[in-house]
């Protein structure tokens, strides 16, 4: 009830008319994001955060989450009409939707994958509001060595849960912690890895390597390709949206199921693209017609829309609870905190609870004015795409130079950008995945500190890690989930034994 | 379905050619990659070491940490090197076309010319020139529309950052000319 209460307060921080106009023109800019090809979500936001500088750290984060929550509903309208997905995690929902379009059911399609997106937000927004104070006030009594402990959990699990090569990971995260080590050493004040370079004293900010990373790379990328599209145009009326809402009631298990599968793989980092494709397999599996998925059933649209959605909001849950971000995007917003001073973790619910509850409020206010406004808007957006990507190409790459100096006023930076933009266009191609860099980047600092101060009251035993029962789970989980690989085909083996005996029996 | 429902059409008469030769393989650019980052693995654990990767009294040095960050990132990469030479299958994929480098290219070179203008002219005419000069010369748009283009967006940015929201971006000799 404690949560309700300080909940309504966020209600009441956030009912400004500004801060509800920033909310409408973080949606507007989101959704145009969401649908521009060589955008999306986490883009969006790094290149549109410098918009944010002037502003109070409360409007300025509603602002950015709301670009956040559009840029994920605009990726929809490009997967159902173009059959297009904006990102990752859009390639399940064209499988059912785009052949919905084709069937002339476009208005159908997009309802349902704006509402479940919708349902599935609401769903995690509601896990954060009364489980995010828990974690958080738990996480009060953690000392270094139980952030290390909770560093070396995250990085594990990308390591043994993702599903790029092992190696890859690891040199993407550690490149990440290296680079984040750049410049001052905050614990001696000694210059390190800077090589007599001006410039690398104020260390790499990884706010200009992710516009690199993804921004400019992701130009590079769209660029390369063909960029003819050949797709429909729709407009929702409020008839269709309707009957849409009417058969909601059927698909509830669906809709569950998949918010469920959102929500655990949005706290852990298993991500929105795991997330989507497993809310798509099971309602298949789970279907009385599997067969008539693939081929334009809306349940198909449901399934991995209300998961990616769920994961994509739950990844703020660690967040704003732990100073740990799930996802790539969530990483950026916690660097944009961290710009205007804040330090995400769990202090954050004590010392800013206006911020903290005004944010989750928003979580909510920003999903009920961004389902209305996608949905009267969709014409709008999807003619976005006429405009041709050479004209839209030049912008973005504007946008992000002015983005990268922006953060630290150096023309440096801009260099620096551009370096990583090829190195994301290389590494994009040859599967390096760019998420743990960026969570190391943005954790680095953080993560040796903790590690450092734990070494430094352990007199240098490692067994600090596994000296009580808390930090010992922990640090046990984090070796655990690195070695998942070979532990899930060890049980896998073990799995394939018993399954002939159980066939005899 | 009927034909009335493709409402939304758009061209690209400079789509790169599918039969166009690859100019690199996967396979080749794993293994190039593999070096650059153990060579800068073996640059960074060098300095990190010559900074301090030891104890002192003050518990680890500053060194310390990334010096073994250095370490798992060099046999990473080792790692990566061995699996790119052995890999048959990424050795045959091709990396990049002749036709989709040239595109890439004409993206890049653009790109890198605005960063060197954007120093010496300030960003906005670097701006202006990025997207006037793209519009006409890549996308092959009216003259009048890429310049008319062009000059908005730069206003609208010069707007938007330098007076409403006050983030100052870099300027050359026309801003200093009207005062700026």
């Amino acid at each position: 009830m404690e949560a309700f209460g300080l909940l309504m307060h966020g209600f009441a921080v956030l009912l400004t008319w500004k801060t509800l106009l920033l909310m409408m023109v973080g949606l507007v800019l989101g959704i145009f994001v969401g649908v521009l090809p060589g955008l999306g979500g986490p883009n969006g936001v790094a290149i549109l955060l410098p918009l944010t500088f002037t502003m109070d750290p409360t409007s300025a984060i509603v602002m950015l989450s709301c670009i956040y929550w559009g840029a994920l509903f605009g990726g929809a309208i490009t997967s159902i009409l173009f059959n297009i997905p904006g990102e990752a995690w859009s390639v399940a929902t064209t499988f059912d939707g785009y052949p919905m379009a084709q069937q002339g059911k476009a208005a159908e399609a997009l309802t349902a994958a704006f509402t479940s997106s919708f349902i599935g937000s609401l769903v995690a927004v509601l896990l954060i509001t009364f489980l995010a104070p828990m974690i958080s006030s738990f996480a009060l009594k953690f000392g270094p060595p139980e952030f290390f402990a909770v560093y070396l959990l995250t990085f594990c699990s990308f390591v043994g849960l993702g599903r790029e090569a092992k190696h890859k990971t690891v040199i993407s995260m550690s490149l990440g912690l290296l680079l984040a080590g750049v410049g001052m050493d905050t614990v001696s004040g000694q210059l390190r890895m800077t090589f007599g370079s001006t410039d690398l004293l104020r260390g790499i900010n990884f706010l200009v390597a992710v516009i690199g990373l993804f921004g400019i790379s992701e130009i590079l990328l769209t660029m390369e390709e063909r960029l003819a599209l050949r797709g429909h145009a729709a407009a929702i009326s409020l008839r269709v949206v309707l009957s849409v809402w009417k058969d909601l009631p059927k698909y509830w298990v669906t809709l569950l199921r998949s918010s469920f599968i959102g929500c655990w793989l949005g706290i852990t980092p298993g991500g929105a693209i795991a997330a989507s494709f497993m809310g798509y397999n099971l309602a298949k599996r789970f279907s009385k017609d599997p067969d008539g998925f693939g081929k334009g059933r809306i349940e198909g649209v449901f399934a991995p829309e209300t998961a990616a959605h769920a994961s994509g909001t739950a990844a703020l849950l660690p967040m704003l609870a732990l100073g740990i971000p799930g996802s790539g995007t969530a990483a950026i917003l916690l660097g944009g905190l961290m710009v205007w001073g804040l330090n995400p973790g769990p202090l954050l619910f004590v010392e800013h609870k206006d911020f903290v509850w005004g944010l989750i409020a928003s979580m909510y206010l920003g999903n009920v004015v961004g389902l209305v406004l996608v949905l009267s808007t969709v014409p709008i957006f999807a003619s976005i795409l006429r405009v041709p990507f050479a004209a839209v190409a030049p912008m973005i790459v504007v946008s992000c130079a002015i983005g990268a100096y922006a953060i630290q006023n150096a023309m440096f930076d801009i260099w620096l950008m551009l370096g990583f933009g090829v190195v994301g266009y290389v590494f994009k191609k040859i599967g390096i995945p760019l998420a743990p860099f960026t969570l190391a980047l943005v954790l680095g600092s953080r993560a040796e500190d903790a590690f450092r101060l734990s070494m430094i009251g352990s007199g240098g035993d490692m067994k600090v890690f596994w000296s009580n029962g808390l930090v010992g789970s922990i640090s046990t989980l984090a070796i655990v989930l690195l070695f998942w690989p070979a532990i899930d085909k060890a049980f896998g083996g073990v799995t394939r034994l018993l399954r002939p005996a159980k066939t005899v029996s | 379905m009927s034909n009335t429902d493709i409402e939304i059409v758009v061209e690209d008469p400079t789509a790169p050619e599918a039969d166009s030769p690859a100019v690199a393989s996967t396979g080749v650019v794993e293994v190039v990659v593999s070096l650059l980052l153990l060579a800068l693995a073996l640059t960074l654990g060098w300095d990190n070491w010559r900074t301090g990767a030891a104890w002192d009294s003050t518990g680890p040095q500053a060194g310390y940490f990334p010096f073994y960050l250095s370490v798992i990132l060099g046999a990473a990469s080792l790692y990566g090197l061995a699996t790119a030479f052995l890999s048959r299958k990424e050795a045959s994929e091709t990396f990049v076309t002749r036709a989709q480098l040239r595109r890439v290219m004409a993206v890049f070179v653009p790109t890198l010319l605005f960063c060197l203008a954007t120093q010496f002219l300030g960003l906005y005419v670097a701006s202006f020139l990025l997207i006037a000069a793209f519009m006409r010369m890549v996308g092959k748009i009216a003259l009048w529309k890429s310049l008319l283009t062009a000059f908005v967006f730069t206003a609208v940015m010069f707007v938007t950052f330098d007076i409403a929201f006050d983030v100052i971006m870099p300027k050359g000799p026309l801003e200093a000319a009207f005062g700026y």
